[in-house]
């Protein structure tokens, strides 16, 4: 799960590291009147699930109040990676003498929390470390023991060369790993961390995901999911407890497992056609949870045949095929259904399904090339 | 043979009296698994009735199960709130292996059991994977036993059902395999690739191997390497989600295209460019399976 911005800030506030002032407006009105606040020039910055704010025109300084409310104007509403900004921060400018990197995430190789520090922050990290290497130190920090004081200064002494500032970006480097434990995040970096020409440190950006699994734990964290950032199906999808995706193909998919559900895309393309979605209904045969699948399928009017892949391994095809014909006797669906259903008690489960009136395919590549016939139809 | 499970297996359960442990502990037993012992905190002394009416003696403790059956294998059913207590449990009690069929574990929470378990020299299997089966010898986890056959085969994936759907296809024509093996959907899992591919290369009953990947991480093209270097017998490979969008996860929390890294094209040209042989399709893989076995 993606946090804003501003609440990551709020987390890293939490832990201690300096973070500059700001507040959230959803209206031109509502930033003009902070900025007057401040009594001073302000940035004004989109809050969206994304990378690359600044280069779509989503991050602006100005130099006062008046200034704060037209740049506002022109950034609520505006569509960054297809992500409409509904909220913007509004917080001092601050005057900058140097900009560094500091970032934590779960590294697989490792197994393990890492850190990656660079002395030049304002850029992509990734781009970074494909040009210049060497600007980068790394640590995986040892779940036995956590981040250690040494570790810290070892990370900063690769930042600045002033004792009095490595002595404040360690404490930040200890607080953002404290800030990325306590939030149960998988990711969260300070891009930049300035230092101001009085010799402060500040992080003036914040980014932060945070594992979907910690949630349940959490409940403060769990708190800040801003649903307005995701398609309204996804929201649906999660409360029913299924996996989905939306696409931008025609042919609905619903799928039982991860994996199959990929496969089964891809196949969707191979056989010319294009997915409309990602969905796994897990190893339930509930009909209630076939329902919510259909009813978020359907929902997408671009969707123009429904294809189920169901697998029965652990689950029975009967049950699913009961599933099925339940759920489309409770609701109304127009587009065409095509079903593959194969595993355990499959005979008990195509009955079912033809004398309900479908046919039910064996085989996963039948089944995916009628299904992209009929969405071509 | 087979590898990581046999006849020889002795099986604790971890989470024997919950929904999913008692299904699937009748399940195992059914197919022929030893299962010697159930854990469940607060139930010990109770007995768990499998299918064929024998009892399974139920512990408060791992420590006291392992003591009392000499059982040298655990699988884990426990909820994820407490699944990495459960794990770091089992791999304190004296078992080899430990099984963790358990989705939604902490990501910070396995870091930890998994550096506990590489300390103690103790094998993690998942978490959030189906285990493992050796057709005809033993079944620990939660993969249908009916679609497997025994045979010359190994099978390794990151997928649940789309394992299946390969081994389903591998048996309607009769490949049977010596085991097949999900090594699970998170981002920190216990054994990878790598560990499966060494065990199937010294396993001699295995002549070839099915690898089943996904988007995500590295561990495919680092598993490519590894079968260039150090394989003697033939590999296929699958990789799912080239049609993935990069940055959403697709249903498994591992998988997920992070940046540029992680795509599917980038696992199909490390497997292409290391001599395994890739299908294009699920249903390809049976036929590069029966060419590699000439």
């Amino acid at each position: 799960m993606d946090i804003h911005e501003y609440q990551a800030k709020e987390r890293f506030a939490l832990a201690g590291i300096p973070v500059p002032p700001g507040r959230v407006a959803t209206t031109p009105d509502e930033a003009e009147a902070i900025a007057i606040e401040y009594g001073r020039a302000v940035m004004v910055k989109a809050q969206v699930h994304s990378g690359g704010r600044g280069k779509a025109g989503g991050v602006k300084y100005c130099t006062d109040s008046a200034s704060a409310r037209e740049h506002a104007a022109a950034i609520l509403g505006m569509e960054i990676k297809g992500l409409v900004v509904e909220q913007v921060l509004v917080t001092p400018a601050e005057d900058i003498a140097t900009e560094a990197y500091v970032g934590v995430l779960i590294d697989r190789k490792n197994q393990a929390a890492t850190f990656m520090v660079s002395p030049d922050g304002g850029m992509d990290i990734e781009e970074v470390a494909a040009s210049t290497p060497d600007r980068i130190r790394k640590l995986s920090v040892d779940p036995r023991y956590g981040l250690l004081p040494h570790q810290a200064l070892w990370l900063a002494n690769f930042l600045y060369d002033d004792p009095a500032l490595i002595k404040q970006a360690g404490k930040v480097v200890s607080q953002l790993y404290e800030a990325f434990v306590d939030s149960g995040a998988s990711m969260t970096e300070i891009n930049p961390l300035i230092t101001t020409p009085e010799g402060e440190i500040k992080a003036i950006d914040a980014k932060m995901s945070i594992d979907g699994n910690e949630l349940f734990r959490r409940p403060d964290v769990a708190a800040m999911r801003d649903l307005s950032a995701e398609p309204e199906s996804e929201t649906k999808a999660r409360e029913a407890g299924l996996s989905y995706v939306k696409l931008d193909g025609n042919v609905g998919c619903c799928v039982n497992g991860a994996g199959l559900a990929m496969a089964t895309m891809d196949l969707v393309k191979y056989y010319g056609g294009e997915p409309a979605n990602f969905l796994d209904i897990g190893g339930s045969s509930n009909p209630d949870k076939v329902v919510s699948a259909l009813e978020i399928i359907t929902s997408d009017p671009n969707v123009k045949v429904i294809l189920f892949n169901i697998f029965g391994g652990i689950t029975r095809c009967d049950d699913v095929a009961n599933g099925i014909v339940e759920a489309t006797r409770r609701i109304d669906i127009q587009p065409p259904i095509v079903i593959r259903l194969t595993g355990t008690n499959e005979e008990l489960g195509v009955k079912i399904l033809e004398e309900a009136g479908f046919s039910a395919y064996t085989s996963m590549d039948d089944v995916v090339e009628k299904a992209v016939e009929l969405a071509k139809e | 043979m087979a590898i990581f499970i046999d006849k020889e297996t002795r099986l604790v359960v971890q989470g024997i009296t919950g929904r999913d442990g008692s299904f699937h502990t009748s399940q195992m037993m059914e197919y022929g698994t030893q299962v010697v012992a159930g854990v469940t905190p607060g139930k010990g002394g109770q007995t768990f009735t499998g299918p064929d009416g024998s009892s399974v003696p139920i512990f408060n403790a791992m420590d006291e199960a392992v003591a009392a059956t000499g059982a040298n294998t655990s699988v884990v059913y426990v909820p994820p709130a407490f699944a990495s207590n459960a794990i770091l449990e089992a791999a304190d009690s004296g078992v080899a292996l430990v099984v963790a069929i358990t989705e939604g574990v902490p990501v910070l929470d396995m870091a930890r059991a998994h550096a506990f378990a590489r300390d103690k020299g103790v094998r993690i299997l998942g978490p959030n994977c189906p285990g493992l089966i050796s057709p005809g010898k033993s079944k620990v986890g939660i993969l249908p036993a009916q679609i497997v056959k025994e045979g010359p085969v190994g099978v390794v994936s990151r997928s649940g059902t789309l394992t299946y759907e390969a081994v389903f296809q591998l048996t309607q024509v009769g490949l049977g395999q010596t085991t097949c093996v999900g090594i699970g959907g998170d981002p920190l899992i216990g054994t990878n690739f790598i560990d499966c591919l060494k065990a199937f290369e010294a396993d001699p009953d295995t002549s070839a191997v099915v690898m089943i990947g996904e988007i995500g991480g590295t561990d495919e093209q680092e598993a490519a390497a590894f079968v260039r270097e150090s394989m003697s017998k033939p590999v296929v490979g699958f990789i799912a989600g080239q049609t993935a969008p990069p940055g959403r996860q697709m249903g498994h929390a591992g998988a997920i295209i992070s940046g540029s890294a992680g795509t599917a094209e980038e696992k199909m040209k490390a497997f292409a460019d290391h001599g395994i042989a890739v299908a294009q399709r699920p249903a390809d893989i049976v036929g590069l399976i029966q060419e590699a076995l000439g």
